[in-house]
């Protein structure tokens, strides 16, 4: 490597930044801006036009459909309502709670998996059996077994994000290359501290993939187990406006649901950007 | 030692890093596709020299590098080092590889203060070494820097150091600049010289390049196709410090000719995948 050929540190980072800036930022043309906006416009329109004039196709009506001014109306009143913290916190608390525990429960198992051949015979069979049903079929079940509705709800997103989590971290500590252990050994390390300073962190860009999609589905499980056996929360409310036929708020209910998983998402892969830094960093090896 | 020796820090152990190899045999894989790798290997290299092995790809010189490493069990035969058998990986013997052995997640400098971070070493003063010797390699401007952020030479430069740091009696190096262009790779040895003028181990340097190992070494084993045996030891008395301009010399050329000799004597057939140094 002659000296010549050396950029200092500082501008090669400099320069990782403003690819990965000009990547998000990347402006696109504006006539195909434009043609985006359009098509959200010409949804929002076919949407009023449909439920104004309560289109009957037969097979689907949208007779019962709220209009998107009413939907909007809707919205506002339940930003001013009482009881909206309730219903987001009920959720937010079960969600965390859910997720998190699988996060906990999926990276443990999952390392142990990963790591030895004993406890990959002795846990995976039975978790292969349990991982193709979904986490919604385990309501009735789940009702039965906890006592309190909030833990059965937990549980139910706790299934949900497990699996992602705990199959992503598998993979992930397989994937750490056998050479890299090898190294870490004739730099003096032992078994504990393969497993803390080399297993982990290789197997963290997977981990952080595992939670991300882990989020998705707590909030999918979460929202269903809601619409069952809930009281508060956002897919109670959801369900709860139909029955008691305020149409208008289905469509709010959906909106908020979407947007709180959108928002939950963005925020485990800030933390997992935030978490594996070296995982953007120059020519992936 | 005399004061003066002193001043220069020359890393200065008496006799440490005798490597010792007795009947050395190291067989792979499993039942009935298991093979022999090397055997019959005897060696001694004493304290502070600079022994190169070269050999046909899959002759085995990197599993041998391996054993010695800790890394792969002999089937037959002991190693030792100080007349103590190696039994495991330790870092008082430091190995190099070819590539990709830096942790992607560490920054340069930690991937360095790795080795004594194992030890206990306190944040402040593994980072103050992993610093010293940092320079020395000519990374002083990359210490923050990710392994991924580096070229091939770069890296390579960093492995070095983060071997070195744990003041090995015997350095071990896997083809550490066979995946760099011959540019670079001139650059490293001549930097590997220079550092190893201040960290006197003991190195085992296994390579298939015959100028590099010329070059580099104090004595040459050639090794056969595998199974590996030793098929000449050859002590090379070009004096240090060595100059880029020996390889065109009448002596250099001479030996360098034996050793095409000795490698295009030994019964090729088809050229066998290159092995690793921690097993199949």
């Amino acid at each position: 490597m002659s000296a010549s050929a050396i950029e200092t540190a500082p501008a090669l980072r400099a320069a990782r930044r403003s690819t990965v800036r000009a990547r998000s930022l990347r402006a696109l043309p504006l006539g195909r801006l434009a043609l985006r906006a359009l098509a959200l416009a010409l949804s929002l329109a076919a949407w009023h036009l449909a439920a104004t004039y309560r289109l009957d196709l037969g097979v689907v009506t949208f007779r019962n459909v709220p209009t998107p001014t009413a939907a909007a109306q809707a919205a506002w009143a339940l930003l001013h309502a009482p009881a909206l913290p309730t219903h987001l916190a009920a959720s937010l608390a079960r969600v965390l709670s859910g997720f998190l525990a699988a996060l906990g429960v999926g990276v443990v198992l999952g390392l142990a998996i990963g790591r030895s051949k004993r406890a990959h015979d002795l846990l995976l069979p039975p978790l292969e059996v349990l991982r193709p049903i979904p986490a919604v079929a385990w309501i009735p079940l789940a009702i039965l077994m906890f006592p309190s509705s909030e833990v059965s709800m937990a549980f139910i997103t706790f299934t949900g994000a497990l699996f992602p989590i705990l199959l992503n971290t598998v993979h992930g500590v397989e994937s750490v290359h056998p050479r890299l252990v090898a190294a870490a050994r004739s730099l003096g390390a032992g078994d504990a501290a393969i497993l803390r300073e080399v297993i982990l962190p290789g197997a963290a860009p997977s981990i952080v993939t595992g939670t991300a999609i882990g989020m998705g589905t707590a909030w999918f499980c979460l929202i269903t187990a809601e619409m069952i056996s809930g009281q508060y929360g956002i897919g109670y409310f959801t369900w709860e406006s139909y029955t008691l036929q305020n149409y208008d708020d289905i469509v709010v209910g959906m909106l908020l649901i979407g947007l709180l998983g959108m928002g939950s998402s963005l925020v485990v892969r800030r933390l997992g950007a935030w978490a594996t830094p070296w995982a953007g960093a120059g020519v992936q090896r | 030692m005399s004061a003066a020796l002193a001043e220069l820090q020359v890393d200065d152990r008496a006799d440490d890093g005798h490597v010792a190899i007795r009947g050395g045999a190291i067989r792979l894989g499993q039942g009935a596709s298991a093979f022999d790798v090397v055997e019959g290997i005897d060696l001694d290299i004493p304290a502070r020299q600079f022994v190169c092995i070269l050999g046909p790809s899959g002759c085995g010189k990197s599993t041998l590098l391996g054993a010695v490493a800790g890394h792969l069990a002999l089937s037959r035969g002991s190693v030792s080092l100080d007349g103590r058998a190696v039994t495991g990986p330790h870092p008082d013997r430091g190995i190099v590889f070819q590539q990709h052995t830096l942790f992607p997640w560490l920054r340069v400098l930690d991937n360095v203060a790795f080795g004594p971070k194992m030890k206990g070493v306190s944040r402040a003063e593994r980072r103050e070494r992993a610093r010293s010797l940092l320079a020395q390699v000519g990374l002083s401007d990359f210490l923050e820097a990710y392994p991924a952020e580096l070229s091939g030479g770069m890296q390579q430069r960093v492995e070095i150091a983060r071997a070195l740091i744990n003041r090995p009696r015997v350095l071990l190096m896997d083809e550490p600049f066979g995946a760099l262009d011959a540019q670079t790779r001139l650059t490293m040895q001549e930097l590997l010289l220079d550092i190893w003028t201040r960290h006197r181990t003991t190195i085992l340097f296994v390579t298939h390049d015959i100028d590099e190992a010329l070059f580099l070494a104090d004595r040459l084993i050639v090794m056969t196709p595998r199974p590996g045996r030793i098929l000449d030891d050859i002590p090379l008395e070009f004096g240090r410090p060595r100059e880029r301009g020996l390889i065109t010399e009448p002596r250099f050329t001479a030996i360098k000719h034996r050793c095409l000799t000795l490698l295009r004597g030994t019964p090729g057939g088809v050229p066998l995948a290159r092995l690793s140094p921690i097993g199949v």
